[in-house]
C-alpha cells in the first residue's frame, strides 16, 4: 500500500528539479521545432503498429511535449501516460437507436483518432485534398501542429447499457450513476452522458481540434451533452513530472499513483479479469473514469489567510510539504503533533481525509485539470477543478472517498460540485481494432 | 447565403468530374493486360520509388510496399491538388494494392507519406493517350435535367410567392389584422423555399426580407418584417398600406427575375446546403420572426427547398455516390419526423412554445442533415 513516492523518495526528488526546467514554460510548445517533429514521427513509427510504451513511458517522450503518444496498446492512452497540460473533455448522447450505425461511428472515430494522435489529419487529404468543391474532411486548425502528446480516451456511461443497443446484460456489476453526496449542487446539463471522449494534449488547439473533428464525424449518431475545457493539469501521473498547482495555488497530486508503479496500478486502476467475469469481461484491462466539475469560490478563498489555507489543505502553500514535514515528498504523518499538541495535519484537512491511510487503503489515479469558464455574471470567476480520476471500481473507491470528503472536508466551504459523471473506459485498441470492440463484439 | 456566380472553372471541373466517374473499366493498365500489371511502389521513411512514372489513360493499379519503419500512405494527386486516389495505413512490411481511375491524360503527382503527414515525397506521374472516359454524356444529361427540373420548381414557387403575397398585402391594406396575421407565414413560405435564388437580386432582398437591425444605414425598414412588427407589436401604422404596396411591387420584380434565372448544377448543390445553413443560423434560433414567432414555418420552407434541390440532383447523385444519397435520405427522414412533432392544425406551433430540449433536438437533427448535404457539391463538381 506504499506509494511510489514513499518507497522511492530519492528518485522522485532527484527527478523533480530536472523536470522543472524541462517543462517550466509553455514556450516549449511552439510549432516549428523541426528536429523535435522528426523525432516524433520516428517515435510513433516504432510503436504505432506494434505496441505502445506501456506502463513506463520513455523519459524522452515525457520531456518532449510535441512528441506523439502511441494510440494502440494493452490499455488506452490518456490514463497512466504522462498527464498533458490541456484538456477538452466531451460527453455525448447517442441519438440513434441503430446499433450498427453506432458501431460504424466508433470505427470511424478510431481511424480518425489513430491519425490525429500521430499528428496526421483526421482523414487522408482532409485539409485541402478534396478538390475546390469538396468540403474539407479535416477542419484544419491543427494542420501545422505536431502531435503534441495528444491522447484520445473513450468511455461508456451507464445509460448506454439501458437496452437501446442490446448491452443491458453487459453492464459491469455496480457500474451505475454516482450517488448524490452531501453538498452537491449538480446541474443536470453538466452530468452524465452515453459516451465520453477525453482529449489531452500539450497544445490546446490540438485537443480542441480532435474533439471538434470527432464530434463532426459523429453528427447523426451522437450529439454533445456537455463539454469541458481544462488548461493546466492538476496531477502528475509519472515520477518524471513536477507536481502542478491547482487554482487554490497549492500543489496537487503529490501522492498520486504513478505510472512507474505497475503493481499499484493493477491494484487500484486497471480492471482485472476476475472483476468482470461473464458478460462484462469486455471491461478487463479497462478503467472507470470519474469526472466531477468542482467550482471553487475563488474570491472567498483568496481572502483567506495563509494559515487557514494551509490548515484546510494540510500542506504548506509554497513548497507543498505536508504540515509537520519539511519537503513535498516527505511522508505524510497523520499522527505527528504540531506546536499546540494537536495533529499538525488537522482532522478536517483535505489531504488527511483523502489519504489512503484514512480510507483503508483506497487510492485513485487522479488526472484532473484546472478550468476557468470566464465569469459567472455576478463578477466572480467561474473556475475550479475538473476532477478526473481513474479507478478499478468507482463504487468501491471513489464513492467512499467522496463520502468521507463530503462529510468533513474543511475545503467544502470553498468548493461545490456542480457536474458529475462516470464512464467505463474499455481496454486499449489493437492495430486494426476499434473503440468498444470488446463491448460490441 | 446568396447563390454566387458560377465560377469560371466550373465547366472544366464538371467535365473532369464526369470523366473521373465515368466508370471505365478499360483494360489498359490493369494487371495482365499489355504486360503492364500493377505499378510497384517501394516506400520507405525517406524514399518513394515508383517503378513506372507513366501509364496510359484508364484504370491504373499501384502496389505499395512499406519498407520503412513508419506507417506510410500513398497518394495520387491531380494537377489542382485534388486527391484522386489514396491508400492508407500501410504498416511496415505490408504491401497494399489499389486502383485509381486516371482517365484524363496529363500530369499527376504521386506521393508517399511516411508518418501519414506532411506534403509527402512527391514525383510527377504522366498519363498518356486520349481520354478513356465513358458515360459522360449520360451523366451530363442527368445534370442538365436536374437544372431544368429545379428551374421549373423555382418558377412554380415564384408564382405562389406572388399569389400569396397579393392576398397578404390586400389584407393589410384592408386593415384586417387577423386575416393578415393568418396569411403572413404562408405568404413568406415560397420565399423561404427558394431563398438562395430569391435573395440573389441585389437590393431587393433587404427591401423584402430585411430585419430592422439588418437594413443598412439610410435604408427604410420595409417588407415582410416591417409588416410583421406592425401586425404583432405596434399595430398598423399610417404607412402600413404603402409598405404593403411597395412589398408587392418588389416581390413582382423578384418573381420576374426568379422565373428567368439560369442556374447550374453546382448552384443547386450549394443552394441545398445554403438553405440548411439559413435554418441553423436564423430559424432554429428564433431570430427571423421575432414578433410573429412563426420561425418553424420558415424552417419547414427552407427545408423543403433544400430537399427539392437534392431531389432534382437525385439521378446524378444516384449514379455518382449512391451511399451519400442513402445517408441524406435517412437524415431527411429524421428531420421530417422531428418537424412533424411540432405541427398543429395545418401549421406549426410558435417558436416560443418550444422547450430548450426541443430546440436542441431540432438543432442536432439538422446538424446531421447538413453534414451530409454539404458533401453534395463536391460530388456534383468532383
Amino acid at each position: 500500500m506504499t506509494g511510489a513516492h514513499a518507497s522511492q523518495p530519492s528518485v522522485s526528488e532527484a527527478a523533480a528539479p530536472v523536470q522543472h526546467t524541462g517543462l517550466s514554460r509553455r514556450g516549449l510548445l511552439g510549432v516549428g521545432a523541426g528536429a523535435a517533429l522528426t523525432g516524433a514521427v520516428a517515435g510513433v513509427a516504432g510503436t504505432y503498429a506494434a505496441k505502445r510504451a506501456d506502463a513506463s513511458p520513455s523519459p524522452a517522450a515525457a520531456h518532449d511535449p510535441s512528441a506523439p503518444v502511441a494510440f494502440h496498446g494493452e490499455h488506452q492512452a490518456g490514463i497512466t501516460t504522462p498527464a498533458q497540460d490541456r484538456l477538452h473533455f466531451v460527453a455525448l448522447d447517442v441519438t440513434t437507436d441503430d446499433r450498427e450505425q453506432l458501431v460504424t461511428t466508433l470505427k470511424a472515430w478510431t481511424r480518425a483518432a489513430e491519425r490525429m494522435t500521430a499528428g496526421a489529419e483526421a482523414a487522408p487529404g482532409g485539409v485541402d485534398g478534396g478538390g475546390p468543391y469538396g468540403v474539407p474532411q479535416d477542419t484544419g486548425e491543427a494542420y501545422d501542429l505536431p502531435a503534441s502528446g495528444l491522447t484520445l480516451t473513450i468511455g461508456f456511461g451507464p445509460s448506454l447499457f439501458d437496452g437501446r443497443f442490446g448491452l443491458a446484460d453487459r453492464r459491469p456489476e455496480g457500474f451505475e450513476d454516482l450517488p448524490g453526496f452531501r453538498g452537491d449542487d449538480l446541474d443536470p446539463a453538466r452530468c452524465g452522458g452515453d459516451i465520453a471522449i477525453q482529449a489531452c494534449a500539450n497544445d490546446p488547439q490540438v485537443a480542441v481540434h480532435a474533439i471538434r473533428n470527432l464530434v463532426r464525424i459523429g453528427f447523426g449518431t451522437v450529439s454533445v451533452r456537455w463539454s469541458q475545457l481544462g488548461f493546466g493539469r492538476t496531477s502528475s501521473t509519472s515520477t518524471s513530472q513536477v507536481t502542478p498547482r491547482n487554482m487554490f495555488g497549492f500543489k496537487d497530486g503529490t501522492n498520486n499513483l504513478k505510472a512507474e508503479d505497475p503493481e499499484s496500478l493493477a491494484e487500484h486502476v486497471w480492471v482485472q479479469p476476475d472483476d468482470v467475469a461473464g458478460k462484462a469481461a469486455w471491461m478487463a484491462g479497462g478503467s472507470y473514469l470519474v469526472a466531477r466539475r468542482i467550482r471553487m469560490h475563488i474570491e472567498v478563498w483568496d481572502r483567506t489567510n495563509l494559515q487557514e489555507q494551509e490548515q484546510v489543505i494540510g500542506r504548506t502553500k509554497g513548497g507543498g510539504a505536508p504540515l509537520g514535514q519539511a519537503r513535498e515528498f516527505d511522508t505524510v504523518d497523520l499522527a505527528k503533533p504540531g506546536a499546540d499538541g494537536q495533529p499538525a495535519i488537522p482532522e478536517t484537512a483535505h489531504i488527511r481525509l483523502a489519504s489512503h491511510a484514512n480510507l483503508k487503503g483506497i487510492r485513485l489515479l487522479r488526472r484532473g485539470y484546472n478550468f476557468t469558464d470566464g465569469t459567472d455574471g455576478v463578477g466572480h470567476l467561474d473556475a475550479g477543478l475538473f476532477f478526473i480520476a481513474f479507478c478499478r471500481d468507482a463504487a468501491q473507491q471513489f464513492v467512499p472517498m467522496q463520502k468521507a470528503l463530503a462529510g468533513k472536508d474543511a475545503l467544502n466551504e470553498y468548493i461545490e460540485h456542480n457536474g458529475s459523471a462516470v464512464f467505463a473506459c474499455p481496454p486499449g485498441v489493437k492495430p486494426g481494432g476499434w473503440w468498444g470492440q470488446t463491448l460490441f463484439s | 447565403m446568396r447563390i454566387t456566380p458560377a465560377p469560371a472553372v466550373l465547366g472544366a471541373a464538371l467535365l473532369l468530374g464526369l470523366t473521373a466517374c465515368g466508370g471505365s473499366d478499360s483494360d489498359e493498365g490493369t494487371p495482365g493486360s499489355g504486360g503492364a500489371g500493377a505499378i510497384k511502389v517501394e516506400a520507405s521513411d525517406t524514399d518513394c520509388k515508383v517503378a513506372r512514372t507513366e501509364a496510359p489513360a484508364g484504370t491504373v493499379e499501384f502496389a505499395v510496399t512499406n519498407k520503412g519503419s513508419q506507417v506510410n500512405e500513398f497518394y495520387v494527386y491531380a494537377k489542382d491538388g485534388r486527391v484522386v486516389g489514396e491508400v492508407e495505413n500501410i504498416t511496415p512490411g505490408l504491401t497494399r494494392s489499389f486502383k485509381v481511375e486516371l482517365t484524363e491524360p496529363g500530369t499527376y503527382e504521386t506521393a508517399c507519406k511516411p508518418g501519414m503527414k506532411g506534403e509527402g515525397i512527391r514525383a510527377d506521374f504522366t498519363v498518356t493517350g486520349s481520354s478513356s472516359a465513358t458515360g459522360a454524356a449520360g451523366s451530363d444529361e442527368k445534370l442538365a435535367a436536374a437544372v431544368a427540373a429545379y428551374e421549373k420548381y423555382v418558377a412554380h414557387e415564384a408564382d405562389e410567392l406572388l399569389e400569396n403575397t397579393e392576398a397578404f398585402t390586400a389584407a393589410v391594406k384592408a386593415g384586417d389584422v387577423a386575416r393578415a396575421k393568418s396569411l403572413y407565414a404562408k405568404a413568406r413560405g415560397p420565399w423561404e423555399e427558394i431563398e438562395p435564388v430569391a435573395e440573389s437580386f441585389g437590393d431587393l432582398d433587404p427591401k423584402i426580407d430585411g430585419r430592422e437591425d439588418v437594413v443598412e444605414e439610410g435604408m427604410a425598414f420595409t417588407g415582410y418584417h416591417r409588416l410583421e412588427k406592425d401586425l404583432w407589436k405596434d399595430g398598423l401604422q399610417k404607412d402600413s398600406g404603402a409598405v404593403a404596396d411597395q412589398l408587392l411591387a418588389d416581390v413582382e420584380q423578384v418573381v420576374a427575375k426568379a422565373k428567368a434565372v439560369e442556374l447550374n448544377p453546382l448552384q443547386l448543390a450549394n443552394g441545398s446546403k445554403a438553405l440548411l445553413d439559413e435554418m441553423a443560423t436564423g430559424k432554429v434560433t428564433g431570430e427571423e420572426e421575432r414578433y410573429s414567432h412563426t420561425d418553424l414555418y420558415d424552417f419547414a420552407a427552407n427545408f423543403e427547398g433544400s430537399k427539392q434541390a437534392v431531389a432534382a440532383l437525385r439521378p446524378a447523385l444516384q449514379e455518382r455516390d449512391p451511399e451519400l444519397l442513402k445517408a441524406i435520405d435517412a437524415r431527411f427522414a429524421d428531420l421530417d419526423a422531428e418537424l412533424d412533432r411540432h405541427r398543429t392544425g395545418d401549421g406549426f406551433v410558435a417558436y416560443t412554445q418550444l422547450s430548450d430540449a426541443q430546440v436542441k433536438q431540432l438543432t442536432v437533427t439538422l446538424d446531421a442533415v447538413s453534414e451530409q448535404v454539404a458533401k453534395v457539391a463536391g460530388v456534383v463538381a468532383a
